[in-house]
């Protein structure tokens, strides 16, 4: 029996524009449990972009409640949410989001930094992290030195640094080339291998057919929920 | 984050933007620099000063005539009176009058040409009495002052300030030799040593001296006026007491009340307090034109910092999105910029002292570099740096993370 990691009750998100208003999410229910792959998936325009900086804790919902490993955060101050996102989340983004002057080993350690943890420790885990996705090599050199592919895996390092529960992926292949996609596909694998809930958001269908479970948007709303066979098995 | 991961962050920042962060500073750096170096010559010359007129001597009282009031009402400066003459001198040295006073030295002074052989120099002819070399506390490098008898006789005698005697015998001893003065001989009897006030002595050791009576024929007067009386009390305590019973004579004297006397006596102290003055008011000024460039280098700072929120704006979101609290990321901001104003603050006081240093081999003038003032610039340019450093870091703690992490 799994117990549901992310609830989604009734999600609203309204942006203002002057007097124009433009709902971007119409009342999203929606529950993952943990150890699901989970692919949101849609056009552009769609929510879905919404919906995971509400679901990354980066955002609140105009609506409705989220509740993350059984916590309500859909009301917590900024400074909690901060909290929340060091401890339970691990962002991939699009861009990689590195820090260009900081090598990759400090890269990988900030999450720990506001986590609190002494200096020796950090670097320990932040070079165990880079050795997990293969960059054991390359601690010491600058994202600017790194290739795309390279980039993208010294943010998945910092993204599993903290061990969370959560990983959220944004686009994390859209900037990248077949071969460096692969790399980092095979990554969120091993990672949801080891017992972690991922969560992508993506538009290309081979990125999608990796998860267990699509969760198709279209005008702020869920249009299809569907689930694969090796996802329904692992249930 | 504890405050030492904070400040490695913050001087991390400023090292990755070493060029913009070096103009930031310059505001401050010149502001605090300016501080230090305006503090400095305020005391040096102050200093200077002082020290001038400490070689005048001790115990001294300089009584000088006051303004001249014309027919017509007219006020002429200070010192044009020609009120002060030979018997009030003479009434001062009267112990029974004056009992606080020590010694008496009138003076009467001009301005005119000596001549040895080829050599011409122009400088003051004073004319005095021996008592002059005790009251000013000044010594003879060579020979002898003249005596009460020379003065009575006129004789045609003369002694020598040791740069006058510089320039008129380049070599060998002036003592016995012969100058020219108004076209009349007069002979050298000595040299004064060196009055030792500040670096050159200035016109203190430039000057002629000869018996009062030598000196009113030379200039071709007869009246009996003198230009000043000095005067030596008795000790430091008796030095107000003189003052007054100096002050009630000649108000007698000369027939006026002190409130409207045609004369003025000033003591070293009151001449120091005047010329302090002065200068007070230099370095206020001066200090203030450095104080509103430090404004200005604060608003510098403030300036860049928004700059640098608007710039790491990403930096900003990411760090959020990682788990920094609004707290932490505004602390990393107010750090980086209080590390700007003291790094600015540290280069600003290098570079003072430095000009500190070197300045006074340039001008005749002294610098004197402050400890208190040096301190104060520290403080104030850290305090410049925090002070304008919090509009823009409460600027980044108060983004939001998806605002942040959106922005192209």
């Amino acid at each position: 029996m799994s117990t549901p990691i992310i609830t989604l009750d009734g999600i609203r998100k309204t942006y203002r524009t002057g007097s124009l208003e433009f709902e971007a999410l119409c009342g999203i229910d929606a529950s993952i449990d943990e150890h699901e792959y989970v692919a949101v998936v849609g056009p552009s325009g769609s929510g879905k972009s919404t919906l995971m900086n509400i679901v990354g804790c980066l955002d609140n919902p105009t609506e409705g409640t989220y509740e993350l490993a059984g916590e309500d955060v859909s009301t917590m101050s900024e400074a909690q949410l901060a909290e929340v996102r060091n401890r339970r989340i691990g962002f991939v983004f699009q861009q990689f989001n590195l820090l260009p002057s900081l090598c990759a080993w400090r890269n990988v350690e900030l999450p720990l930094v506001y986590a609190g943890l002494p200096r020796h420790e950090r670097r320990e885990r932040a070079i165990g992290a880079l050795e997990r996705v293969g960059l054991g090599d390359r601690t010491e050199h600058r994202p600017g030195e790194l290739s795309g592919g390279q980039q993208q895996r010294v943010a998945v390092a910092r993204a599993l640094v903290t061990e969370p529960a959560l990983i959220l992926a944004d686009e994390p292949t859209g900037n990248l080339d077949s071969r460096s996609t692969a790399d980092v596909l095979d990554l969120l694998d091993e990672l949801h291998g080891t017992g972690r809930t991922i969560v992508v958001i993506t538009h290309e269908p081979d990125v999608a057919a990796r998860a267990g479970r699509n969760l198709v948007f279209r005008d702020g709303q869920i249009v299809s929920d569907t689930s694969s066979a090796r996802a329904v098995a692992a249930r | 984050m504890n405050w030492m991961e904070t400040f490695r962050s913050g001087t991390e920042a400023i090292r990755a933007h070493r060029m913009r962060s070096l103009l930031t500073m310059l505001g401050i750096v010149i502001g605090i620099a300016s501080v230090i170096l305006t503090v400095g010559f305020g005391q040096g010359a102050q200093n200077k000063v002082k020290d001038e007129i400490d070689a005048l001597g001790s115990n001294l009282l300089i009584v000088s005539p006051g303004s001249s009031t014309d027919d017509g009402g007219f006020r002429g400066g200070f010192g044009s009176a020609t009120t002060l003459t030979l018997e009030d001198a003479a009434a001062i040295a009267d112990d029974a009058a004056v009992p606080d006073v020590r010694r008496v030295a009138p003076t009467s002074s001009s301005s005119a040409s000596l001549t040895v052989g080829e050599t011409n120099w122009t400088t003051q002819v004073v004319g005095t009495t021996p008592a002059w070399l005790d009251v000013r506390a000044r010594e003879l490098a060579a020979g002898r002052f003249f005596t009460a008898d020379e003065v009575a006789s006129g004789a045609d005698v003369v002694v020598l300030g040791p740069d006058t005697a510089g320039e008129l015998f380049s070599f060998g001893s002036p003592v016995g030799q012969t100058v020219t003065v108004s076209g009349q001989q007069l002979t050298v009897i000595g040299v004064l040593g060196s009055s030792g006030a500040s670096d050159d002595g200035g016109s203190e050791d430039d000057q002629a001296l000869v018996p009062i009576s030598t000196g009113k024929s030379l200039s071709g007067g007869t009246t009996g006026s003198v230009s000043t009386i000095y005067v030596e009390a008795a000790s430091t305590e008796v030095l107000s007491a003189a003052y007054q019973e100096i002050e009630g004579l000649l108000a007698t004297r000369h027939g006026v009340t002190t409130d409207d006397a045609d004369f003025s006596i000033a003591s070293q102290e009151s001449l120091v307090e005047t010329a302090n003055s002065t200068n007070k008011t230099l370095t206020v000024l001066l200090t203030g034109i450095a104080a509103i460039s430090l404004l200005v280098g604060g608003v510098g700072v403030m300036n860049i910092m928004l700059v640098s929120v608007t710039e790491r704006i990403r930096e900003i979101g990411l760090r959020k999105a990682l788990g920094a609290t609004p707290t932490v990321i505004g602390r990393q901001f107010l750090v980086e910029a209080a590390l700007l104003g003291l790094a600015g603050g540290v280069i600003g006081i290098l570079l003072g002292v430095v000009g500190a240093l070197v300045l006074p081999t340039l001008i005749d003038q002294p610098v004197t570099i402050s400890l208190l003032a040096t301190a104060a610039a520290l403080l104030t340019s850290l305090a410049l740096g925090i002070g304008f450093g919090v509009y823009p870091a409460g600027r980044a703690a108060r983004l939001t993370p998806i605002d942040a992490l959106r922005s192209e």
